[in-house]
């Protein structure tokens, strides 16, 4: 079962490169989607099984990453049948095996209990995005994938680095080492602690680099801002959930060596650090999917607050984890509907985008809504449990910064969304004869219902899923 | 006693041969026969029986410097050890002496330069104290790891240490990349390429010929006689960090210190005649290398 | 045994300041083969005992660090036609000066870090350091894209360098890993280097600057 999730897109991958007719082979992407999702869902419906080697397994936190990175697929795959008819000028050969690579990638990452496979995996995701990034073909957009690449390159190479840490300091201790989960969470507490330390600064740095956090976000704004807008959705909603699970499984061996105070300062420091970077440039952008871009980094310092915070907190971070990929689907999804009609992204040339396009303009509103916090969606019920964890553990000063920051970057979004939105389109921009059309609109409409239902009721099954998860990872002094 | 003599002995008269050796090296390369190897001999003597000439704008430091120069290297000459002998004047801290002596010869050298009012001579001054500025902390290093080793500042100890101290893994490590840096120092100290050529004649090129352009007569004979006792000097410190043997037998080991003398004038006859000399601009760069290779060494053995 | 393997190290260590100073690219495209030549050989000189994985991944090693890498680099540079990086960000001096600086911190970072007992006397950890901490500066501060893709290939050199200790445990993953990250590095790298030099007629990057606040 676990074999199939990996070889399905691996094989459609493979029949994407030989399939000659561009019409035709976006309609792969969605039907390996479903494929995907209907065999999560019945392995998710299953008891955790025996494990392949211990190598492979779905443990909690892995089950929530799946579901959220096949629906999120679902979303994505059906939304690029549209765009990539738009687009039909432009060979989608490499789209289209990329986007499969990246699904396999993803699958290997969630399912994996092996430190060193989960390493492979993330530098797969990596080379796979890669060109998806390029698929404009602009000299903006290899400038984007330049950066995205070496930036992208080093990260993984110092979480390599940090891995070798992690295996030395059992050697040095005079045990086996070994990078499986199982394993170093077992040994954890006699690993030697400067080695741990050292290891887990890198490890921090390395994923965190293809997090997205301050002060190694460098990349993320060019690549936002040149790749087509559900390659953004992809990479801001399943990439950095990619590696903030990598995050939350070496910040599980650090809790059981029994060094949470250092993680958890370490991770509030970066987190806060992140929201209060992507604060001051989000003041006064003028391109909105450069600001989509530093809302991410925002929320990717909120989901490693929540998670050095511990505690409640931690269910906060993995809730966000969730809410924040649904609605960056529906927030890119619907820019790359406004900078296809406008043929611009800067707030100059687009205004009014609710009369244009009255689908996407109204869903890129309401998912400015829903990002910065504001009931009754999603984000808002994970960063209240933050922020409850926050109060709870006494911290009130993080609470106060993160409240602030929050109240920062909602203003300073907002002016940029709502001067896109609101008003008329000025005479003199241009017009291309882009309208919302059903696979274009469909799934951002998908992608919004779910954050609005989360904000108003979590099902049970997801709940207790998040449950088990919150437990999974809380460790017992 | 007669170990003095023959120090002095050496020290006096042996330095012009160095530099027969080194154009005869360069001359074989070239496919050429050469000057004899006693030719700098002749060309001393063929000075001493000239007349000199004295521009009018310079003062008492045009015709002290060349003597002061030479005074400042023979007593240099005589703090450092020749092969496995020891230095016939050694005391605590005497290589601080040795390297301001240095500094004394060439301070005399430039303003001299300085005072014959030729901007030609002015150029060269600059660039020279520039090198000089650069190559200093090389030479520095590379001493303190000596130091370090024999754990004693006086010379004599310190180069004669890697002779009777048998040495430690790192510790060659560190010796082998002060030899490195200090044969760079060699090499920009004596203006050799790739610093500077010395048989360049174009004065912007130059960097110690033309401090030297105004001198004639016997006191151009001695500063090309001091020169040469300047790399003799600082060949026979470097010397001891690249080749510290000995035989134990005292003739056969001066006879030992002239063979090895002669076989690094050949390898900087060999350096001069396979590279070509580095813009002026790219020195810095060679002479910070330097420098940081003899930190290195010293790095290596705070360890 | 460990006093060769800390000559290799130092030949290492020597080769970094090489290349943060020269600002001829071949130059600097034969010091990091040299490198990976004399780190393709380390593999030999740490086991106490040799053994069979150990020569393949050394011969591994040699073949693609120090042959096949520089060969698409050579090619790379003979596609765009440049011979010397411009003057960088840093300068050529003060690079050096930053990479011996390094080196001294990373001296001073290892004696923090407690070693097992069979590797007490061994460069490996201060090495590792350093190289990553050159392959950092030259990284960030150089211009050309080709000498940016050589940055990182040094700071792949550093984590190598830092496998070394693992090889008795954890032989196979290790070398395998680093190797591939660097052949699957380069071989994109040279293909985006292509597209770089086809768009922008340069593989100067500052022309990649369009992109800013």
């Amino acid at each position: 079962m676990y074999v199939a999730l990996i070889l399905v897109p691996l094989l459609a991958a493979a029949v994407a490169a030989a399939v000659p007719s561009n019409r035709l082979r976006p309609w792969l992407l969605p039907a390996v989607a479903v494929t995907h999702l209907a065999l999560t869902i019945v392995s998710l419906s299953r008891p955790a099984g025996p494990f392949v080697n211990r190598w492979l397994a779905l443990d909690p936190p892995g089950r929530l990453v799946l579901l959220l990175i096949s629906t999120l697929f679902l979303i994505c795959s059906v939304y690029s049948v549209g765009y990539l008819r738009l687009r039909a000028e432009l060979s989608n050969r490499i789209f289209c095996v990329a986007l499969l690579l990246f699904l396999t990638m993803a699958t290997f990452i969630a399912m994996s209990r092996h430190l060193g496979l989960l390493w492979v995996a993330m530098e797969a995701t990596t080379l796979a995005t890669a060109p998806l990034i390029y698929f404009n073909r602009t000299p903006r957009s290899i400038e984007a994938t330049w950066k995205y690449l070496l930036v992208g390159s080093v990260g993984i190479a110092l979480a390599l680095l940090g891995s070798f840490f992690l295996a030395y300091a059992a050697v040095q201790q005079g045990m086996e080492p070994s990078l499986q989960l199982d394993q170093l969470l077992r040994d954890a507490p006699h690993l030697s602690k400067p080695w741990l330390h050292a290891a887990f600064i890198l490890l921090l740095v390395g994923y965190g680099t293809k997090m997205g956090l301050a002060p190694m976000h460098t990349w993320k704004p060019d690549a936002y801002g040149e790749a087509p807008g559900v390659v953004g959705a992809l990479l801001a909603g399943g990439v950095t959930t990619c590696a903030f699970l990598a995050l939350v499984r070496v910040d599980h061996i650090c809790r059981s060596a029994g060094d949470s105070a250092y993680c958890g300062r370490l991770l509030v420091f970066l987190g806060l650090l992140s929201m209060a970077f992507a604060a001051a440039f989000v003041v006064g952008q003028r391109d909105f999917k450069r600001m989509l871009a530093y809302s991410s980094v925002e929320h990717m310092g909120i989901l490693s607050l929540g998670l050095g915070l511990g505690g409640a907190a931690v269910f906060g971070s993995l809730l966000h984890m969730i809410n924040n990929a649904m609605t960056k689907g529906v927030l890119f999804l619907s820019a790359g509907n406004i900078h296809r009609a406008y043929d611009a992204k800067t707030t100059d040339e687009v205004r009014g985008a609710m009369r244009r396009l009255p689908l996407s303009g109204t869903l890129f509103l309401l998912g400015f809504l829903a990002i910065t916090g504001s009931p009754p969606f999603g984000p808002f019920i994970s960063e209240f449990a933050i922020l409850n964890g926050a109060f709870d553990g006494r911290r009130f000063l993080v609470g106060a910064a993160f409240l602030s920051l929050l109240l920062i970057i909602f203003i300073g979004m907002g002016r940029t969304v709502l001067t896109v939105v609101q008003g008329r389109p000025s005479a003199a921009a241009r017009r291309t004869l882009y309208r919302d059309g059903l696979l274009t609109g469909l799934p951002i409409l998908a992608s919004f219902a779910i954050v609005l239902l989360f904000g108003l009721y979590i099902p049970s099954p997801l709940r207790a899923m998040l449950h088990d998860a919150t437990q999974y990872l809380e460790v017992r002094p | 006693m007669a170990l003095i003599f023959v120090h002095v002995l050496l020290l006096l008269a042996m330095p012009p041969f160095l530099l027969g050796v080194i154009n005869r090296t360069k001359a074989w390369f070239a496919g050429r026969t050469g000057p004899p190897l006693l030719q700098p001999y002749h060309d001393l003597i063929r000075l001493l029986r000239k007349d000199m000439v004295f521009s009018t704008t310079t003062t008492w430091v045009f015709r002290a410097a060349p003597v002061v120069t030479l005074s400042a290297v023979l007593l240099a000459g005589l703090i450092v050890p020749f092969g496995s002998f020891n230095a016939p004047i050694r005391f605590t801290g005497d290589l601080i002496l040795f390297a301001y002596l240095f500094g004394l010869a060439r301070f005399f050298t430039t303003t001299a330069a300085l005072d014959t009012g030729s901007p030609f001579e002015g150029m060269g001054a600059a660039r020279e104290v520039t090198f000089a500025c650069l190559s200093e902390p090389a030479l520095f290093l590379g001493f303190l790891v000596l130091a370090r080793i024999s754990r004693s500042i006086s010379l004599t100890p310190m180069l004669l240490g890697p002779l009777h101290a048998p040495l430690a893994g790192l510790a060659i490590a560190s010796v082998a990349l002060v030899a490195a840096g200090l044969f760079v120092v060699l090499l920009a100290e004596n203006c050799r390429i790739p610093v500077d050529d010395p048989n360049t004649h174009l004065e912007l090129t130059m960097i110690h010929e033309v401090m030297v352009l105004d001198h004639s007569g016997p006191l151009f004979g001695v500063i090309l006689y001091g020169a040469a006792m300047k790399l003799f000097i600082l060949s026979a410190v470097v010397l001891h960090v690249i080749a510290p043997f000995q035989t134990g037998v005292a003739a056969f080991d001066w006879l030992l210190f002239v063979a090895e003398m002669t076989g690094i004038a050949v390898a900087i006859g060999v350096v001069e005649s396979v590279m070509a000399r580095l813009q002026l601009r790219h020195v810095p760069t060679l002479l910070v290398a330097a420098s940081l290779l003899c930190g290195f060494g010293f790095l290596l053995m705070l360890r | 045994m460990s006093s060769t393997l800390n000559a290799a190290l130092v030949v290492v260590l020597l080769l970094n300041l090489l290349a943060l100073g020269t600002s001829r690219i071949r130059a600097l495209v034969q010091a990091v083969a040299l490198q990976g030549v004399v780190l393709g050989v380390t593999p030999l000189l740490a086991h106490a005992h040799q053994s069979a994985v150990a020569g393949f991944i050394a011969i591994a090693t040699v073949v693609i660090k120090g042959a096949l890498i520089p060969r698409i680099l050579f090619k790379a540079l003979r596609d765009a036609q440049i011979k010397r990086e411009v003057e960088p960000l840093v300068g050529f001096v003060p690079s050096m000066l930053l990479g011996a600086l390094g080196t001294a911190v990373s001296i001073a970072l290892a004696a923090m870090l407690p070693l097992a007992p069979g590797h007490a006397q061994t460069l490996v950890v201060p090495a590792a350091l350093s190289t990553v901490l050159t392959g950092f500066v030259l990284l960030t501060s150089r211009v050309k894209a080709i000498t940016q893709v050589i940055g990182y290939l040094v700071l792949e050199n550093g984590i190598f360098i830092f496998g070394l200790l693992l090889l008795e445990a954890l032989p196979s993953l290790v070398e395998l890993g680093v190797l591939l990250d660097v052949f699957v590095g380069v071989f994109v790298i040279s293909i985006i280097i292509h597209h770089i030099n086809r768009e922008f007629d340069s593989l100067d990057t500052r022309r990649l600057s369009s992109l800013r606040e």
